[in-house]
């Protein structure tokens, strides 16, 4: 063999131009330098953490602790730590992109157009599958079982799997900076231009096995979580005793199992077509591209309730626990979820009216896409009458909740004037839409999660967040929000296409140097966010709430330590109404020893989910340079690891009763001696976690 | 406590239910490959094998049938096939419809 051809055997299609880094040393503008910053940020941060972890010889404390871990709890938060971390990036990039619109007024700005496209395409599809996903993933994956009284998810290995399979996903998107370039396609990827004919490079198969991966771990967790909580309520917990929460979350999850399934076979029928030259979705030879959109929608609506569904459970959690109120209409809001989990397939051609179909089928969508507004609309009405007359205090998750509301209904207006497919031909592809759907997007599932986060967080690790951080935080997003994309309304209104890469209309400059300046403030909202999580943990000693009760919330995840005992409940607690927690509480029955402890059976440690995902991920990288020996051995371990496990009997670990026994009393005694504490008080440093009560 | 007999009886769904899905795969390929059916024949045909090796897998595999006690699962399933025709029949229409107004005479 000669040169080359060991080279191409061993590196495939890769090739030093393909590190920004040299492309950047060939042709040094600006371009080329903030994709080889950017690059280097990757590569920097990569190698900062990985020597952080080993001066701190923490190596083996993250494997086994940590990584390995087949627990619900943990998994949940490397869920939401993957979130937060992409979350950094795609908001940089957002910034990015309003700078070059903002610089590019009759002129070229400072970003080329196909770094630029990279840039929005990269953007888009992180904020979906690699911020949103995991972040609500995360969250229903701590959250559930917890709230439904259970000790683990239905399949724990299962839940490993997806998490790496997120996480070898995120790789490949991080990769995609520092080795080649990433689609131009935005993010939903449409062919005929994602195809090798117009573009040839590694950038849509970076697009494809990212998101292919991304989606299967999606799929399996919504299949987990719906199997948890079909199978692994607590005795009592009948459905219509269930935390919102946990409704809004068996509703993602059957949206999950039914939405992924369209993505996956649309990127893979595109993959064929790249990569075995069928003709699926190309423009000759028979193949149709409406398909793709079809098929791409088809996973594209739902998906929209998908990430936006846990947030309404959010609220609904967090409204009721500020206003220290039942939540008002538990079952219309039950119903009104369900509705709009079947409504959200009947609508995905409002996505493309101006495709070409018939006015008539654009009216029946454009219909069905008008009445997902009431159940929404019904849902409204539910938090604002769960307020009413309560004892509302404004904490940093209620103030995002409360302006959740407002935002949303003005996105809810600005969607009905879309639902109409007249109005939609004249903003078709505008920054009109885009102004849409973040309005929709940003209070419908940023504001819900961050709510969830802080509002959660004491439960998972036993100390509040600093609040006067949080409502600054909280703040900038709310602004921010505002101040970036209200701006972009009028824009769209005026008929500027979203994804210009250059402006020619002088007019536009004041509004893109607002939106500008909003990007700018939802940065300043993420630094925040960042330095509220140092400076809470650096003051942890000073809000410990271990008795795990802050809020006097209501549910059964608050009725255990902070943080909780890896087998939650000492005894899989029986439940007799709603609110479970809440009523314990008024009866004073809370905080009682168990007559009998006894041994606990709980999922061992496994690598098994790590190895899956990474290699999947490398097995994808192979695919994406044409490595087949990288393709063949990854591939073959994927298999072989699902295999073996298969095999494995021994999967289970039992905790001695008198383990379980000698840590509930302690709780018990740290319950027994702390301060209950007041409403009022609830955000000072007198919260130990044990609420006062009056009956 | 799992008996032999035990063991037997839990084991037989499954493998009947490998038995039957076996065969029904392959007369499909069977029809295709050997040129027995063609045209929209075939398409049914297979179609069909394909229907019945659902309701296999959901007998043999999922253990679903029209007892009480699996009733939930039943409604799981009917839920399931709702959302699908959804999303067939809607594409079906929209698909349709573009053809006759992109592809026409």
């Amino acid at each position: 063999m000669t040169g080359p051809t060991i080279t191409g055997f061993l590196l495939g299609s890769l090739s030093w131009g393909a590190l920004p880094f040299v492309r950047a040393w060939r042709e040094p503008n600006i371009s080329e330098i903030i994709g080889a910053g950017a690059g280097s940020i990757v590569v920097i941060g990569a190698v900062v953490t990985i020597a952080l972890i080993t001066w701190l010889q923490a190596w083996e404390y993250l494997w086994t602790q940590w990584f390995t871990s087949l627990d619900h709890k943990k998994i949940g938060i490397m869920y939401i730590v993957i979130a937060l971390v992409m979350l950094s990036r795609a908001l940089i990039e957002a910034v990015l992109i309003r700078s070059q619109q903002a610089a590019a007024i009759n002129g070229p700005g400072f970003v080329e157009p196909g770094h630029f496209a990279q840039l929005f395409s990269t953007h888009g599809s992180i904020m979906i599958f690699f911020m949103a996903m995991p972040f609500l993933t995360g969250m229903v994956n701590y959250v559930v079982p917890l709230q439904i009284g259970a000790r683990d998810m239905a399949f724990p290995y299962l839940n490993s799997v997806g998490l790496w399979l997120t996480a070898g996903g995120s790789g490949l998107m991080m990769a995609s900076l520092v080795v080649g370039e990433f689609s131009t396609g935005g993010w939903s990827g449409y062919p005929p231009y994602t195809e090798l004919n117009f573009s040839g490079g590694p950038g849509p198969d970076y697009w494809i096995w990212a998101i292919t991966l991304a989606s299967i771990g999606s799929t399996t967790a919504g299949i987990n979580i719906a199997c948890t909580i079909y199978k692994f309520r607590a005795p009592g917990m009948t459905f219509l005793r269930m935390p919102l929460f946990c409704w809004t979350a068996v509703c993602t999850a059957i949206l999950m199992i039914f939405a992924m399934p369209p993505l996956t076979v649309a990127t893979a029928l595109l993959a064929a077509d790249r990569y075995l030259g069928t003709h699926f979705f190309t423009d000759d030879l028979g193949g149709n591209m409406m398909n793709y959109v079809n098929l791409f929608w088809l996973f594209g609506h739902p998906e929209v309730y998908i990430v936006v569904l846990p947030s309404f459970g959010v609220y609904s959690e967090v409204v009721s626990a500020f206003s220290s109120k039942e939540l008002y209409g538990y079952k219309s809001l039950v119903i009104a979820t369900m509705a709009i989990g079947v409504l959200s397939f009947t609508v995905w051609l409002h996505h493309f009216f101006t495709m070409g179909q018939s006015a008539d089928i654009n009216a029946v969508f454009g219909i069905a896409t008008m009445a997902i507004a009431i159940p929404t609309g019904v849902k409204i009405y539910d938090w604002i009458f769960t307020m009413f007359r309560g004892e509302v205090r404004f904490t940093p998750p209620m103030v995002l909740s409360l302006a959740f509301m407002v935002t949303f209904v003005l996105g809810g207006f600005t969607g009905v004037i879309l639902a109409t497919p007249p109005l939609n031909y004249m903003v078709h592809n505008t920054l009109f839409v885009v102004a849409h759907f973040h309005n929709m997007l940003i209070p419908g599932t940023l504001y819900g999660l961050l709510a969830g986060y802080m509002y959660w967080f004491p439960k998972a690790f036993g100390f509040r967040l600093n609040e006067r951080l949080g409502w600054i935080s909280a703040g900038c997003w709310i602004t921010g929000f505002y101040l970036a994309f209200f701006p972009l309304y009028v824009l769209g209104a005026s008929g500027m296409a979203r994804r210009t890469h250059e402006v020619f209309d002088p007019a536009f400059r004041p509004w893109l140097y607002v939106a500008l300046f909003g990007a700018f403030v939802l940065f300043t909202a993420l630094v925040t966010l960042f330095v509220q999580l140092f400076v809470s943990i650096r003051d942890r000693h000073a809000n410990m709430v271990a008795v795990g009760d802050p809020w006097d919330a209501r549910g059964l995840e608050w009725s255990v330590a902070a943080p909780p005992p890896e087998w939650n409940f000492a005894v899989i607690p029986q439940v007799e109404s709603r609110d479970a927690f809440y009523w314990r509480k008024r009866n004073r029955e809370a905080y009682k020893p168990v007559d009998h402890y006894q041994d606990i059976e709980l999922p061992k440690p496994s690598a098994c989910g790590v190895i899956v995902g990474l290699s999947a991920a490398a097995c994808g990288f192979g695919l994406v340079w044409r490595i087949w020996w990288l393709v063949a051995l990854f591939g073959a371990v994927v298999v072989a690891t699902v295999i073996i496990r298969s095999f494995l009997r021994d999967v289970t670990r039992t905790i001695p009763a008198a383990e379980v026994e000698a840590f509930d009393r302690r709780w018990l005694a740290q319950a027994h001696y702390a301060k209950p504490v007041s409403r009022q008080r609830e955000m000072s440093r007198r919260n130990e976690g044990l609420a006062e009560w009056t009956a | 406590m799992s008996t032999p007999r035990r063991r037997r009886t839990e084991t037989l769904p499954y493998v009947i239910g490998y038995g039957l899905s076996l065969l029904l795969t392959s007369i499909a390929f069977g029809l295709v490959w050997q040129h027995v059916l063609s045209g929209h024949t075939a398409l049914f045909a297979v179609l069909g094998l394909g229907l019945a090796q659902i309701l296999v897998h959901f007998r043999c595999f999922l253990h679903i049938d029209l007892r009480r006690n699996s009733l939930p699962d039943l409604q799981l399933l009917l839920f399931s096939s709702m959302i699908i025709a959804l999303m067939v029949s809607g594409t079906l229409v929209v698909l349709i419809n573009l053809h006759s107004r992109m592809m026409g005479p």
